[in-house]
């Protein structure tokens, strides 16, 4: 959940001390790495820097993190949205089941939600034969790809969905079916403007988690250069070519990313309270 | 419209939450559905409502089906319990909502559709409040709402589960008159689910008395205190006090006095008498008829003075006495106890063991 709690004010010199000594920490953990990012990336001028997206195989990592990111991300939110729905507004067999499934894949590691597809399609594989023989190539493919980041990214929708639907309940609802509102009706104007800013929020962090997943990705995309490797993938190629300005330059996109994200997110949650604020649920 | 409902009956699992309900309300009535909490009202609010469906029983609007329509097709203004207003629409969005959704051949023009929610801003007398959102507004305020979206789709039947459960008891009576005000200018058949008996009775029409989902009985309020269907009736609607008697021919005979009997049980036996505090009177003549118990406690301020008597029996009783009655009397004075008028409960016979144990609770 997104909504947190006014912090106190700092009074007395104990909580400044701590709360400086957490922004060092923070400062050495994450500041210190991310600066060198962008300091390795321009670290033989500007020119270097662009040079690295001018290559065709770094375009194409791009163009194929973009791709996964577009299919991926819209289909965890209809799942995201319709899992919330069934979870918080009704009640059926195997609820908690569904639950349990839906968080599964944030405790596995990424690279056993890569390995699952492997074994399911891969050349030796429970279906590979069969695929092999319609000529149909999921693993090391834009397929296989695709189906390791949503397996990852999966739950992150519906996680941010689930708790604020089940707190607003189906009153809203079935109000809006009394005063004669169709099913699709009540959907579009009810349901989704009260979770508005939670959808988002999830579509932002899906998004973030989908461009820059690496394990399952890498068990899944065979490291094809200009084919199969996203842009996290590409950094990695780069990194062990002894390529430092172009990984660093490619990486320096991933560090953009995760900063938008952030921003993004911060001006999300400060709309949702403004939101709350005048009634509209966060 | 004329609504009918006849035997319905609804189970929750092995749970009879409805047992056979059959009442019915006339043109422009009000009623309430009064009951203790699992008694049924709510589910059959519900089943009205198109919420739920009924396992058994027919619901009658006009003579044609009800059951057979969707709750989106009934035109039920329903008045939810938290109100359930749409929390990111504005109070002017949420009234219109019932027309904004309407297919685009049956929808009124925006103009139209302004003009009803300002009428209806002004029925339920909060214009100037159609900017505001819901969390900007009182409890009250948030009822009056409510009951203005409810009203907007012109409603065959006006539906409200506890609406003032949720308010503080000054905004609740000043409340209560506003809705029966409304009711009475917009003349909708009007059903309302409540627990509270003062409730029910200062709003309704008639009232319907449900117990473990069957009606114990309906009728107006006068109705059902001067001729109360049972002895749950009675206890469900005032303070009851409880003193063993017998009764022969409608009488009630305790030591020293007999009071005439109320409704309920007419069987002849032992049983308990149940009375008002407000149907007690105490003389303090040393030759009064009545039953000798001394004043054990007084209280109470103004008009009305509460008076806790003991019988040589141990049981304990509490007379409500207007101040010049109660002027006079003092803890420890004996006074002769007489009643006005009780209800009998045979089905509790006044063996020894009960009576003790009253006693002992009282």
């Amino acid at each position: 959940m997104i909504g947190t709690v006014a912090p106190r004010r700092i009074e007395s010199g104990g909580p400044a001390v701590l709360a400086l000594a957490a922004l060092a920490w923070l400062a050495l953990l994450i500041g210190a790495p991310m600066a060198t990012v962008f300091v390795q990336a321009l670290s033989k001028g500007l020119g270097a820097f662009l040079d690295a997206f001018k290559e065709p195989d770094g375009l194409a990592a791009i163009r194929l993190t973009l791709l996964v990111a577009v299919i991926a991300v819209p289909l965890n939110a209809a799942f995201g949205l319709a899992a919330a729905w069934s979870i918080a507004k009704f009640n059926f067999r195997g609820k908690a089941l569904l639950l349990t499934l839906i968080d599964l894949p944030l405790s596995l590691s990424p690279v056993v939600s890569g390995l699952v597809w492997v074994l399911l399609f891969g050349a030796r594989g429970w279906f590979g034969p069969m695929l092999e023989a319609g000529g149909i190539k999921i693993i090391f493919a834009v397929p296989g790809i695709l189906l390791g980041t949503i397996l990852v990214t999966v739950p992150l929708v519906a996680r941010e969905l689930i708790p604020l639907m089940a707190e607003q309940g189906a009153d809203e609802e079935l109000a809006a079916t009394t005063l004669g509102s169709g099913g699709w009706t009540t959907f579009r104007r009810v349901t989704i403007p009260n979770v508005r800013w939670a959808l988002l929020h999830g579509v932002l962090l899906s998004n973030a988690r989908a461009m820059g997943e690496f394990g399952a990705v890498s068990v899944l995309s065979g490291h094809i250069r200009g084919l199969t490797e996203t842009l996290p993938l590409h950094v990695e190629a780069l990194y062990n070519d002894y390529d430092f300005v172009g990984a660093f330059a490619s990486a320096s996109l991933l560090a953009g990313l995760a900063i938008v994200t952030l921003v993004a997110k911060t001006a999300l949650e400060r709309a949702g309270h403004l939101a709350a604020a005048k009634g509209s649920a966060f | 419209m004329t609504l009918t409902v006849d035997g319905i009956a609804k189970r929750f699992g092995h749970f009879p939450a409805l047992a056979g309900v059959s009442l019915e309300a006339r043109d422009g009535e009000f009623l309430t559905l009064l009951g203790p909490s699992g008694s049924g009202k709510t589910t059959l609010l519900r089943v009205l409502a198109g919420l739920d469906k009924p396992d058994y029983g027919r619901v009658l609007v006009d003579g044609a089906d009800f059951l057979a329509l969707s709750a989106r097709e009934r035109r039920v203004g329903l008045v939810f319990q938290q109100y359930a207003l749409f929390r990111h629409m504005t109070v002017a969005r949420n009234i219109a909502f019932g027309l904004d959704v309407r297919p685009a051949r049956s929808r009124p023009s925006r103009a139209a559709i302004k003009a009803r929610v300002d009428e209806l801003l002004a029925l339920a007398r909060i214009e100037g409040l159609g900017g505001r959102y819901p969390a900007q507004l009182s409890g009250g305020q948030r009822q009056r709402v409510a009951v203005a979206r409810a009203l907007a789709v012109e409603p065959q039947l006006l539906l409200l589960d506890e609406p003032f459960g949720a308010l503080d008891t000054k905004v609740r009576k000043e409340l209560r008159g506003e809705l029966r005000r409304i009711h009475d200018a917009t003349g909708v058949t009007t059903i309302l689910v409540t627990h509270d008996q003062e409730e029910a009775m200062a709003l309704a029409d008639r009232v319907v008395l449900m117990n473990h989902g069957r009606i114990e009985q309906i009728g107006t309020p006068e109705e059902l205190d001067a001729a109360p269907a049972s002895p749950f009736v009675f206890e469900f609607l005032g303070d009851c006090n409880r003193l063993p008697c017998e009764v022969v021919d409608g009488v009630a005979l305790f030591d020293g006095f007999t009071a005439p009997t109320l409704g309920g049980d007419r069987q002849a036996g032992r049983g308990e008498a149940l009375f008002r505090p407000s149907d007690v009177r105490l003389d303090s003549a040393p030759t009064a008829d009545g039953l000798p118990v001394r004043i054990v406690a007084m209280g109470g301020r103004g008009a009305l003075r509460s008076v806790e008597c003991q019988a040589l029996s141990g049981h304990r009783v509490t007379a409500e006495l207007p101040e010049h009655l109660a002027g006079h009397l003092e803890v420890g004075q004996r006074v002769k106890l007489t009643v006005r008028r009780v209800v009998v409960d045979v089905t509790k016979p006044s063996s020894p063991e009960r009576s003790a144990q009253l006693a002992k609770s009282a």
